[in-house]
């Protein structure tokens, strides 16, 4: 098991280093000056040169890079170029206001699928069964941003029930807060629910067709008693692998919600920050998603170990 | 041993959970619903939603009409200010002499009037801040408005005179806009995220990515505001605006950008629709400094080619004004130039035989922006009724826009909104700009005209503008309405949008 988190902790650095140059690569290869964008229209070419040698984009690129990586091992994100202050800070209350809601996300996401697949799979042969594997598909073909504005226009503009759009955080005002994330955690839970419902489905499907299990039925329990007992463990490591996936992909989906929603969130601000090439921002908020699916995926691997000890021994 | 593991992911989750939560609410974020964002009927607060937050709280070093749009006026203002028709009038200088060779400045200043951290303002004060703009402190471009300043000396508290190199009618003007804001010298520390002004409001909160809080200041010298706070709202496009209006969350959306949505507001009488007018010149603008366009018979074929009520009708639903030459009603030298190219598809084709420029491909470099993209396929099928084959190709705004167009003049025709105000000379008058105009013709007539008195400032100008207008350097298709939609009870909106300020100093409840 040590040997395995070694080569987990390697693979992670190497992955993270690999993609602070990809980033940094690609943010200097699309074209724009963020110094002609931060003075707009009218700006002299010496105020440009001026602005550039403070945003330090006249230097040569290696050593911007090195530079900026540099500092993120410090912890240090830089200064923004149109915040003008430090990234660090901003990253992190946006980082919160994300994490809370893809946790939401995920949660509501599993509070649909577990119990949804269970039945779907137990009944398989029933209409309930196959008209809840059809739902699931259908919600597997909606894109998030198509079931946002689907629920902004019936249950926000139509009948008023939640607010279209705004965030207040949960500490301020949690009534407010449940109000407004209503609308946003349905709209990334329901599409993450149908994708998982769908694995649910299949892993009881093979759970209940295993030697164990048909074991526990002879021996007197019923259909649902046994996979609670038997089953449900052994179903849970492929849903989780799935649901590991999933994470990473909803982090991504939030940052199209966060848009529909105007949610002051990682999203908002990585599309802001790519609209006004503010390098240091962007680099510095893929980063951190990079790390998040890094880390998300390091979490799934020990979680295997600790479920399935049969994993644990092959390591 | 079986157990724990279970017990432990799904304690983790939890944790994780309640540890986000925690933190956020300990965060920096102060929530939105209160103070009336999410509530905001009633005479405590207004909710203003708006596209396009500031990106800092600074136009002193950030460009973009989103910072003067929620700061002049609210917290900042000026010696003079512009108002709803255009007009100078005073605000925090009472009066102003001006010597006969029109250089020197006298401005009486109102006043008991303070900032908000305190501190009173006084003559030294508007010393400090016209110096200001010629230091390296001010990264704007708009800085070089304040080049013609020769001198600034205090005569007492309330008295300071300006020193002009050369009279300039531009000037006075320019004062009114936020080259012009009266800044606190204790007060610049921190410009980026602390406002401190002489208006009647102050930023009490700021939420990014989502909003601005403005809270009206108990000791502002003028008129108090009739609401305790003005809230702006920043949305990420106009179909979010009017959705958060339709569901309570904001009362009123100002300058509204896509007037397809308005009919049904139009026909509810729990809602408002102000349709002002604005700077903005949405401009086809052709690159006049090579071919084909460095032809003016090319460009006149243009002019005449495009028939702007329809652009305007179809793009734009009708809303804005026609306007003949790159001048908004609330110029002083505005004069109607609507009838100078009328549509006239076959004398366009005429042009174009005559400069041997039939059957012509240019390239159409439309900047990603709402009203680029609807105004762009019906002038592209107006062009082609005239025999000009144009191909659209879209164009990232602003980073690839600025980039491609602007810095490196690589395009035949492109379209912008042109915002800022009384900014004729900005474009024409400088070869190097990217319309690429010769301004050989009209560098004197310009100088001369800012040079003298009123009169002269206006029919000066007019001449200029003629001239512009008979080189057919740009066609602005029509100026940009400046549209608020609100909850019917709201009072005292500013329906024009005359400098880029949103003033909402009486903005009310019925």
């Amino acid at each position: 098991m040590g040997i395995r988190l070694l080569i987990n902790a390697a693979r992670f650095a190497a992955t993270f280093l690999a993609a602070t140059v990809a980033v940094f690569l690609f943010m200097r290869a699309i074209p724009g000056d963020p110094a002609q964008i931060a003075l707009g229209v009218n700006a002299t070419e010496e105020l440009l040169e001026q602005t550039r040698r403070e945003f330090g984009t006249d230097r040569p690129l290696a050593v911007q890079y090195l530079d900026w990586v540099g500092g993120l091992f410090r912890g240090d994100f830089g200064v923004s170029y149109v915040t003008r202050q430090d990234i660090s800070p901003l990253l992190l209350d946006r980082l919160q206001v994300s994490l809370i809601l893809v946790g939401l996300a995920m949660a509501a996401a599993l509070l649909i699928a577990v119990p949804f697949g269970t039945i779907a799979a137990l009944r398989h042969r029933k209409p309930s069964g196959v008209l809840l594997s059809g739902l699931s598909q259908l919600g597997v073909a909606v894109p998030g941003f198509l079931a946002a504005i689907m629920l902004v226009v019936v249950f926000a503009v139509g009948l008023g029930w939640f607010p279209a759009n705004g965030w207040t955080p949960p500490g301020v005002d949690f009534a407010d807060f449940l109000h407004r994330v209503t609308l946003p955690v349905l709209a990334l839970a329901s599409v993450q629910g149908a994708v998982l419902t769908r694995y649910v489905r299949s892993a009881v499907l093979e759970v209940m067709s295993e030697d164990y299990l048909r074991t526990a039925r002879a021996k007197g329990l019923g259909k649902l008693e046994a996979l609670v007992k038997h089953g449900l463990r052994n179903a849970a490591v492929p849903v989780l692998t799935v649901a590991s996936v999933q994470l990473a992909a909803l982090i991504i989906g939030a940052v199209v919600i966060e848009r529909v929603f105007v949610i002051p969130g990682l999203g908002s601000m990585l599309l802001d920050a790519v609209g006004n090439r503010d390098l240091l921002t962007v680099q510095s908020v893929v980063m951190v998603l990079v790390s998040l699916t890094l880390i998300i995926n390091l979490a799934v691997d020990v979680l295997y170990t600790i479920i399935d000890p049969r994993l644990r021994k092959r390591s | 041993m079986r157990r724990i593991p279970v017990r432990s992911s799904a304690a983790l989750l939890l944790t994780a959970l309640t540890l986000s939560a925690c933190s956020a609410g300990s965060g920096g974020q102060s929530g939105s619903g209160q103070d009336g964002a999410g509530n905001g009927q009633g005479s405590d607060g207004v909710v203003v939603a708006l596209t396009g937050e500031p990106a800092n709280l600074d136009f002193t070093t950030t460009a973009g009409a989103a910072i003067p749009q929620a700061l002049m006026a609210n917290v900042y203002e000026g010696l003079v200010e512009i108002d709803q028709d255009g007009q100078i009038q005073p605000l925090l200088a009472e009066s102003w002499e001006i010597s006969d060779d029109r250089t020197t400045y006298t401005f009486t200043l109102q006043p008991g009037v303070t900032f908000s951290n305190g501190e009173a303002f006084t003559a030294d004060d508007v010393k400090f801040s016209l110096e200001r703009v010629k230091s390296d402190a001010w990264l704007s471009s708009l800085k070089t408005k304040m080049d013609v300043v020769d001198g600034v000396t205090v005569l007492s508290d309330t008295e300071v005179r300006v020193q002009l190199s050369r009279p300039s009618n531009a000037w006075l003007f320019d004062l009114g806009t936020p080259v012009g804001a009266m800044f606190d010298e204790s007060g610049v520390a921190d410009l980026a995220s602390t406002a401190i002004g002489t208006g009647p409001f102050t930023v009490q909160a700021w939420n990014r990515g989502e909003s601005i809080e403005l809270a009206a200041r108990t000791d502002y010298w003028g008129e108090s505001p009739k609401v305790e706070t003005a809230t702006l709202r920043y949305f990420a496009d106009a179909v979010a605006t009017t959705n958060a209006l339709r569901s309570g969350d904001v009362d009123v959306v100002y300058n509204m950008q896509a007037p397809e949505l308005l009919p049904t507001f139009a026909g509810d009488d729990a809602f408002q629709v102000l349709e002002g007018t604005s700077n903005g010149e949405v401009m086809l603008s052709m690159n006049n400094a090579r071919p084909p366009f460095d032809d003016v018979r090319v460009r006149q074929a243009v002019l005449h080619a495009i028939d702007r009520q329809a652009v305007l009708d179809t793009a734009w639903s009708g809303y804005g004004t026609l306007v003949g030459a790159p001048v908004p009603p609330t110029d002083p030298y505005y004069e109607d130039l609507n009838n100078a190219y009328p549509y006239d598809p076959e004398k366009a084709r005429a042009l174009l035989a005559e400069a041997g420029a039939e059957n012509l491909d240019i390239t159409f470099t439309v900047p990603t922006r709402p009203y680029a993209t609807a105004v762009s396929e019906i002038v592209v099928s107006q062009l082609a009724e005239a025999g000009i084959n144009a191909t659209i190709e879209s164009a990232e705004f602003p980073a690839v826009w600025l980039d491609q167009v602007f810095t490196r003049h690589d395009y035949d025709m492109s379209v912008v909104l042109a915002v800022e105000s009384r900014d004729l000379l900005t474009m024409f008058n400088n070869p190097d700009y990217y319309l690429g105009y010769d301004n050989a013709k009209i560098k004197d007539a310009a100088a001369a005209a800012d040079a003298a008195d009123e009169a002269g400032y206006i029919s000066g100008m007019q001449q200029v503008v003629r001239t512009i207008n008979d080189d057919a350097a740009a066609n602005v298709l029509f100026l940009f309405p400046n549209i608020v939609v609100a909850k019917a009870g709201v009072t005292g909106l500013p329906a024009n949008s005359v400098t880029e300020a949103l003033d909402l100093g009486s903005a009310g409840w019925q």
